[in-house]
């Protein structure tokens, strides 16, 4: 246990060093979740206006979205590293020594979620100063934060477990958009989840962003449901679970290929 | 952290057998014993089967049969041991390009528990070593391509390991960082005890360092010994002709085969190689029947048997001709690329 620890930080050491030699890249993935809250904020600002529309201002109601699809999304490309270092040799080197097979997935999802929750703090700051609102204060925020890092580390596993599956880049890129795209949206991240389609409903029902959406938005708007947050957020916790339970298998599936 | 020196075998390897999917047949059942405390070289044309081997035998791959111990323990069922026990340097280069020198060194130290003032001590001792103190603060992907391939072996070395694999360690590299290389290597066995496993497809750098070596051919060993053994097993010498112009198909085998002391023959359209039992005797006749079919010569040269008549007599063809032909195989899908 001590061990596993000690290589997941020497991992996550590694991982935050290089992210730290291309500050840019946090820039990089902050311009969509920025161009969504300044551009579909005023866009369908009149969605605030439409009778059974429940938060105040529609700002309001994508903060809480927007986040987590940054987190999806941040968890989601995280493979594209891992594809770089199966091309310039360094994952064959790491497999060739005693690392903890786990060690070099949970690394990942600890750098990933570092830069999760800096992008968080900075949107959350931006739709702050756009007019936002944040009820339960530490509390929501703490809700959203959480629910970001689970969906977003889920994300980071799977990415990287694919990688070490596909080994090429153009793979990994076709894979994760089939499925990122269509379950952003099939959810309420950007429109509240009675005036969907009712088959997006059901969808959406079993959508683990629309979970980290739900969750999050329900914890920092009045009128909390507290159950409802933490199931979802259990829920989340075992999507991880899972999540890295495949990434830890392909690395079996990779060393029998190559 | 102190180094054990082996005894007797560094690696055994016995029956192994690897097919790939699709059937590629990338080993196909062959023998080593590695002698501890030397340089043994594998050496092949492209391939032949050498990174598959040494993938197997540092417990990257599995074997599909066969077993194989590296300093006595079995890489199918105790690999983690064995990741203790061996450094490894792939074809391509191991070095996280986003760390700095120094970072790459204490990551390898982390992974295998050494800490603290222990950790900085090896890392300074082996920046020194290999002659990286200067840069060790700079990224390395700004470092050229020889100081990445030092700091690759360095980082293979901070645990002190029993066995080290080389895989091409010169490959790509220009002549002069080569034979750099090659002096670093002959250091860490001699003044190391180190063994090293070294795969090379250049005959040159397998006769230089090798204390023995095994040729491996198509996923088969071919022949092994000492680079001096095997020359020797071969009497004779070798001729080689250079042709003034392309002959046409088969003409120059027509030409050779009734002359006496051929014992092997090697060509393309434009040269040709052949072992004869004396130099001196078969030139003159070699030429003449080369020019009753109108086959005009352009140089002539006779050697002593080198590596490559070695690799030629196992084989039935000449090192280069078949290295190119490996590599060319290899390009679309081929075993040994990712």
């Amino acid at each position: 246990m001590k061990e596993l620890l000690s290589h997941s930080l020497t991992m996550t050491d590694r991982d935050l060093r290089r992210l730290a030699r291309q500050p840019w890249w946090i820039v990089v993935t902050l311009v969509q979740p920025v161009i969504w809250l300044l551009l579909f904020g005023p866009l369908f600002k009149g969605i605030a206006n439409i009778p059974g529309f429940h938060a105040h201002s529609y700002i309001q109601f994508l903060t809480p979205g927007v986040v987590i699809m940054t987190a999806f999304f941040s968890g989601g490309w995280n493979g594209m590293a891992t594809i770089d270092d199966l091309n310039r040799g360094v994952v064959d080197r790491l497999l060739v020594s005693p690392l903890r097979r786990s060690a070099f997935f949970i690394g990942h999802v600890l750098q990933t979620s570092v830069s999760i929750i800096i992008q968080a703090a900075i949107i959350v700051v931006l739709a702050y100063a756009m007019g936002a609102h944040f009820a339960n204060g530490a509390l929501g925020l703490l809700v959203l934060f959480t629910a970001a890092v689970l969906l977003g580390g889920s994300l980071n596993a799977v990415s990287n477990g694919l990688a070490l599956i596909f080994r090429r880049e153009e793979t990994l890129i076709a894979t994760l958009n089939v499925f990122m795209l269509p379950l952003t949206f099939l959810s309420s991240a950007f429109m509240q989840q009675n005036l969907i389609p009712h088959w997006m409903q059901v969808g959406a029902r079993f959508n683990p962003l629309n979970w980290a959406v739900q969750a999050s938005r329900s914890a920092i708007s009045s009128g909390t449901d507290w159950g409802s947050v933490g199931t979802h957020l259990g829920l989340l916790a075992g999507l991880l679970v899972v999540c890295m339970a495949f990434a830890r298998r392909t690395i079996h599936t990779y060393q029998s290929s190559v | 952290m102190n180094q054990q020196r082996l005894n007797g075998n560094a690696i055994e390897i016995e029956s192994l057998v690897k097919v790939y999917k699709g059937a590629v047949r990338a080993l196909d059942g062959i023998d080593l014993v590695v002698p501890a405390g030397s340089v043994f070289g594998l050496l092949g044309p492209n391939g032949a089967g050498k990174t598959t081997a040494v993938k197997i035998a540092s417990t990257l791959s599995f074997p599909t049969s066969g077993t194989i111990r590296v300093a006595g323990i079995d890489v199918v069922a105790h690999p983690r041991q064995v990741r203790e026990a061996i450094g490894v340097v792939g074809q391509v280069s191991g070095v996280d390009v986003n760390l700095n020198g120094r970072e790459n060194l204490r990551l390898q130290g982390l992974i295998r528990s050494i800490h603290g003032r222990e950790l900085k001590q090896r890392v300074n001792e082996l920046l020194e070593q290999f002659g990286l103190a200067d840069s060790a603060k700079r990224v390395a992907r700004n470092y050229s391509g020889g100081m990445q391939r030092r700091l690759d072996i360095a980082t293979a070395l901070v645990h002190r390991p029993q066995v080290l694999f080389l895989d091409e360690p010169t490959t790509g590299l220009d002549p002069e960082v080569r034979t750099e290389m090659w002096q670093e290597i002959e250091r860490l066995t001699h003044e190391e005890g180190l063994t090293i496993l070294l795969t090379t497809h250049y005959l040159e750098e397998a006769d230089r360092l090798a204390a023995k070596l095994a040729i491996l051919d198509r996923g088969k060993v071919v022949a092994t010994g000492s680079p001096e053994e095997l020359k020797q097993e071969l009497e004779g010498d070798t001729i080689h002709v250079e042709l003034r112009e392309d002959a046409p198909d088969g003409t120059i085998r027509a030409a050779l085969e009734n002359v006496k002391g051929i014992r092997q023959l090697d060509h393309d359209v434009r040269c040709l190689r052949a072992r004869v039992e004396h130099g001196a005797t078969a030139i003159p006749l070699v030429l003449q029947a080369l020019e009753s079919k109108g086959l005009a010569v352009d140089s002539v040269s006779v050697s002593r048997p080198s590596l490559d008549d070695v690799y030629m007599r196992y084989t039935g063809r000449e090192f280069a001709r078949a290295d190119e032909e490996g590599a060319r195989q290899q390009s679309p899908a081929g075993e040994e690329k990712r």
